[in-house]
């Protein structure tokens, strides 16, 4: 016995020797000793489940400056107690409420508006509600009357996160002239508390319209991982603002500033920009994002207007990506346009 | 429909076993969960031992307090350790958010109260008898204490597989604590086999879902398998 217990102990011991001994060596070409810098971002689930992050933009990173992105996708809401917490050196996100109110508390400087899109309601092809087309406040009404006409069906399903294309989706119904915390109650509202990707499966299924990023959405409608058409897709609100936000180290200190900085540059230049132009093109014959830079730079046309209009704050007389108040050792500049621009 | 996911998954699954990509994350999932079995074993044996052989008052508070313990949902693991480990939160200075070692501290508190109740438990039922044997047959008060652990030691294996097999089996903690993170090549990834299964469960790619589904069956039933024979032989 007492010779068994001992073989055993030994064989245990050597067995956990020589998996910790291969395990150890599994981690990749890099050696424990020169680990690279880590840079954490807490991002959009939207921007996230796409795949660009990953995918392009941590791959080039990681390359160029050997430092290794790690995001941790959450919605903005998730993004920004994390960042007030202190688990993040920047923000990738989409909520110009929110944005603003997470650095007037002192937590953001420097942000930049780096990509573009557009939200779409989307919804089963036959489009029992009769949206198809419409404008947004008419879609959502006519949403509201064929849901309050079917109570035993989900009709239309929201995130409820607290993400960016939550936020987005509350000032359209109260744009429509619907109370998002009334509707919540009625029983053909569904909602789902989870990401894009999710909450799309999730509308699939049950045949119900939700508001979707179109990178999402053109995703996992090509996969063939749901069955929706974009419905309505006109209206200026529906444009989506992606802006990256640095801590603020003065805020929260151990923060990595300068490498977070190094990130909102090489997003807002011209081979970011790049990048993200390009993400999706190949695949899905699109791309799934829009670099805002280009259009910034032109002055010119309704989307500049946009931009500004939902994805600027106001400082004064004058709409910029970062009011001087929230800027911060600043490496870049900033874009700022005269309130004029975007007239009425 | 449902049949059509499986079917394709598992043949699609087959192909993907080899994949460097599953084998690194499968590879973390037993590294993380194996070092929070030896954190938890390194702190609940001597504990264990105490409980299992030395009487005291409010022993039975103890005890009950252990078996409450096993009982705490992994979520709120996950939410009480996420609000100690952000940076700003009580243990922040540690740095384990969102690190491996982060999952492998939080699967130790989770696994500890198993060890120790299956460990106490078997301490108790061997106790009586065989002290008493070996204090008979001339032993001192250590000695039989010293022999009644050998004698638990099909006990303690069991315990240290049950509580492996929860720590590499579990969610909560490995997501939230860990934040599935994974960049191709990467030095800080935190992905293991239970957040990837769910995210991919999600993103609808079912194929990879069950390949991870099939390696994380196949750890589990392995090391239930190799505890059997060990007992067995131990016997």
């Amino acid at each position: 016995m007492n010779k068994r217990v001992n073989t055993l102990v030994l064989l245990v011991l050597l067995l956990t020797g020589l998996s910790y001994g291969c395990i150890g060596s599994t981690n990749g070409t890099q050696t424990a000793t020169e680990k690279p810098k880590v840079l954490t971002i807490s991002t959009t689930t939207s921007l996230y489940d796409t795949g660009i992050l990953e995918n392009v933009v941590a791959p080039i990173f990681k390359e160029k400056y050997n430092i290794e992105l790690r995001f941790i996708p959450k919605g903005t809401g998730g993004a920004i107690l994390d960042a007030k917490s202190g688990a993040s050196d920047a923000i990738l996100v989409h909520a110009l409420p929110k944005e603003q109110a997470f650095m007037e508390e002192g937590y953001g400087v420097n942000r930049k508006v780096f990509a573009y899109n557009f939200f779409v309601i989307v919804g089963p092809k036959d489009d029992p509600a009769g949206i198809r087309g419409l404008s947004v406040s008419e879609a959502l009404k006519k949403i509201v009357e064929y849901g309050r006409a079917h109570p035993d069906k989900i009709v239309w399903v929201s995130r409820d996160d607290g993400s960016g294309t939550n936020t987005k989706e509350i000032a359209l119904w109260e744009k429509a002239g619907f109370d998002f915390n009334e509707l919540k109650n009625e029983s053909w509202f569904g909602t789902t508390g989870a990401g894009m990707g999710n909450t799309l499966l999730y509308t699939s299924e049950r045949k119900a319209y939700t508001l979707s990023d179109i990178g999402t959405y053109l995703k996992y409608q090509k996969e063939g991982k749901i069955n929706l058409d974009v419905l309505v897709d006109k209206g200026e609100e529906l444009i989506n603002v992606y802006a990256i936000i640095i801590i603020n180290p003065k805020k929260i200190p151990g923060k990595d500033f300068e490498d977070a900085m190094l990130l909102a540059e090489w997003l807002t230049s011209e081979e970011g920009q790049k990048a993200i132009a390009e993400y999706g093109k190949e695949e899905f014959g699109r791309p799934l994002f829009y670099p805002a830079v280009p259009v910034l730079k032109s002055e010119q046309g309704d989307v500049f207007k946009w931009i500004l209009k939902y994805g600027f704050m106001k400082d004064g007389d004058k709409y910029t990506e970062c009011p001087e108040k929230f800027r911060y050792n600043a490496t870049y500049d900033f874009f700022e346009f005269p309130a004029s621009v975007v007239g009425g | 429909m449902a049949w059509d996911y499986i079917i394709q998954g598992f043949s699609e699954a087959v192909k993907l076993i080899d994949d460097p990509y599953v084998i690194e994350i499968a590879l973390r999932s037993i590294k993380v969960s194996g070092v929070a079995t030896l954190m938890a074993v390194a702190w609940s044996l001597p504990i264990s031992v105490l409980l299992g052989l030395k009487d005291f008052p409010g022993k039975w508070l103890v005890k009950t307090l252990i078996n409450g313990l096993m009982g705490v949902p992994t979520v709120i693991w996950g939410l009480v350790l996420y609000l100690m480990f952000v940076p700003l939160g009580p243990l922040g200075s540690l740095g384990l958010l969102y690190t491996e070692m982060g999952i492998s501290v939080g699967q130790a508190l989770l696994i500890t109260p198993i060890i120790m109740s299956i460990v106490v438990n078997s301490l108790e039922s061997i106790e009586g008898e065989v002290r008493e044997l070996a204090l008979t047959l001339g032993a001192d008060e250590i000695r039989a204490s010293f022999q009644v652990v050998r004698e638990s030691v099909g006990g303690i294996v069991l315990a240290i597989i049950a509580a492996f097999n929860r720590a590499i089996a579990e969610l909560g903690i490995a997501l939230m604590i860990g934040g599935n993170i994974y960049v191709k090549g990467g030095v800080y990834n935190t992905r293991v086999l239970t957040t990837a299964i769910q995210m991919y469960t999600v993103r609808a790619e079912m194929s990879v879902a069950i390949a991870l589904g099939i390696i994380l069956m196949g750890i589990v039933l392995a090391v239930n398998l190799l505890s059997n024979l060990v007992r067995k032989w131990l016997e």
